[in-house]
């Protein structure tokens, strides 16, 4: 499957330049950019893993839903000065630093030295089912009806909790 | 060898949708400004060509001999980069449209879509609500707040829409019991069309589409008598032309999409069994695609030319307490007579 690999690495690499621009970038509204474009790499590699649902689910919810009030919020507010917040601080850089190679040896840990993809099975054709639409309902509504119906519930109650902090004035 | 036919086949049909969408787009424009003449009893654009009929390339080269300004406040890159996200939008979603049954031509079967997939309808959902970042990119990056208070204002109603749109075509998925296009065309077989199973939902996909599009009574991301322009205000030449087009090319996806999931798509009713031969009846089939879209396109520009434009607050309230509880009601609507008739 040479093409498969073609296109692996096409996204893989625009999923990591894209992030580590996002990252470099001194203007928000770039990074958001540079964000979206990560989304749609991701959304690519899990199309390349025969995950539609997942895939376009990616797209609707991240690039299409949650990053567009990121942007709203981040184009009213005025950057220059959030600009000059984060020059300043040499601490909050070094926490980072640390941070984030923190998190690298953990994700290098786990691909490298504990295969996580052992468990999984090859069955091309059973991974391929496990993938669409039909099963993810099936499975939502049978064996993972408990949590998904919690997490139905939690979002109702975050609706109305945004309602009630949005409206001042609540008779 | 198999493989370059297949790609070959593909090409060929990306090629002539492509052509068509462009020929359509531009044609779209003249059928516009001839509709609006005879609605309002003038003549519209008669000089160019017969009955005016070289207008929309008259049209295409004024804006591209047109000098290109960027405000000097604007952001260059985003500047250029939003009139092509819009277009790459909507020209994107075409993909997934059926346009035609399944022919044999030459020993092989062919498919009458771009791309059948599996997930075709959330590709649209997930297309449609990236159209949303050509509009704010264009209103932020051009560095003037008229435009970035008209790129918030289309943005928030096309978000406000988007809802509404989702929950008519949630209806149609119930009751197809699939996300393939095709399927859910070929559930509409006779005059099992959705928009007479579900009417209520069919007039929230309607609205919804209008809004979406931008089109009058909704086109409050425009407003050019009343609110400077929207996002477009410092766009010109080409790129405004980029976005102009889009906005056309938006109204053929809409009413591609409403004949696919509401109108039957591609079916004439049982014409398999008036016993013609099968190319025949594929050409029917295809020609019936066309036709109605035609009139769902008229119907949006005899709406344009008829209804007067909403305010913003009067559109908010209609998309949120009037569409959004509609759109749910269809929902419940469709699965009662699922539970009932077991259809």
């Amino acid at each position: 499957m040479p093409f498969e690999i073609i296109l692996f690495v096409f996204f893989a690499l625009i999923a990591a330049v894209s992030s580590v621009v996002m990252v470099t970038r001194p203007n928000p509204v770039m990074s958001a950019i540079f964000l979206v474009i990560n989304f749609f790499a991701l959304a690519g590699l899990y199309l390349l893993l025969h995950a539609q649902f997942i895939s376009v689910v990616q797209v609707i919810v991240y690039a299409g839903a949650i990053m567009v009030l990121f942007l709203f919020v981040l184009m009213l507010l005025n950057s220059k000065s959030e600009q000059k917040l984060l020059s300043g601080q040499k601490k909050i850089k070094v926490f980072a630093i640390v941070l984030a190679a923190f998190v690298f040896i953990q994700i290098a840990y786990l691909i490298f030295f504990s295969s996580p993809s052992r468990s999984l099975s090859p069955d091309v054709a059973a991974s391929i089912k496990a993938g669409t639409v039909e099963e993810i309902g099936r499975q939502l509504y049978t064996g993972y009806i408990l949590p998904f119906e919690a997490a139905g519930f939690l979002l109702l109650a975050a609706t109305i909790g945004a309602l009630v902090l949005a409206k001042k004035k609540f008779n | 060898m198999e493989l370059l036919i297949q790609a070959g086949i593909a090409l060929a049909k990306i090629l002539i949708v492509i052509t068509v969408m462009l020929l359509t787009v531009s044609y779209l424009v003249y059928f516009e400004r001839k509709i609006s003449a005879w609605i309002q009893n003038r003549r519209g654009p008669n000089r160019v060509g017969w009955y005016g009929a070289l207008q929309p390339f008259a049209d295409v080269f004024k804006l591209l001999l047109k000098e290109d300004i960027v405000p000097s406040n604007a952001n260059k890159f985003i500047h250029s980069l939003a009139p092509f996200i819009t277009l790459f939008v909507s020209f994107a979603t075409y993909a997934v449209i059926p346009f035609g049954p399944d022919i044999k031509l030459f020993g092989r079967t062919i498919q009458l879509a771009l791309a059948d997939v599996n997930i075709g309808v959330l590709y649209v959902l997930a297309l449609t609500s990236l159209g949303v970042y050509g509009l704010t990119f264009a209103g932020w990056s051009s560095g003037s707040k008229y435009s970035l208070l008209g790129g918030i204002r289309s943005s928030a109603q096309m978000i406000s829409y988007e809802v509404s749109m989702g929950f008519s075509i949630a209806g149609v998925i119930l009751l197809s019991e699939s996300l393939r296009p095709m399927a859910i065309v070929e559930s509409q077989y006779g005059f099992m069309w959705n928009a007479l199973i579900q009417p209520i939902g069919f007039i929230t996909i309607v609205v919804s589409a209008f809004a979406e599009t931008n089109r009058l009574p909704f086109d409050l991301p425009e407003a050019e008598p009343e609110l400077v322009g929207g996002y477009h205000t410092e766009y010109s030449s080409m790129k405004f032309a980029g976005f102009f087009l889009a906005e056309y090319a938006n109204m053929i996806i809409a009413s591609a999409m409403i004949v696919t999931l509401y109108l039957g798509g591609w079916q004439f009713p049982y014409i398999d069994k008036f016993g013609l031969s099968m190319g025949l009846t594929a050409g029917i089939q295809v020609l019936s695609f066309l036709l109605k879209m035609a009139l769902v396109l008229f119907f949006f520009i005899w709406v344009r030319w008829s209804i007067p434009r909403f305010r913003y607050d009067q559109l908010m309230n209609l998309g949120w307490k009037v569409m959004f509880p509609l759109s749910l009601l269809n929902l419940i609507w469709v699965a009662a007579l699922i539970m009932i008739f077991n259809i």
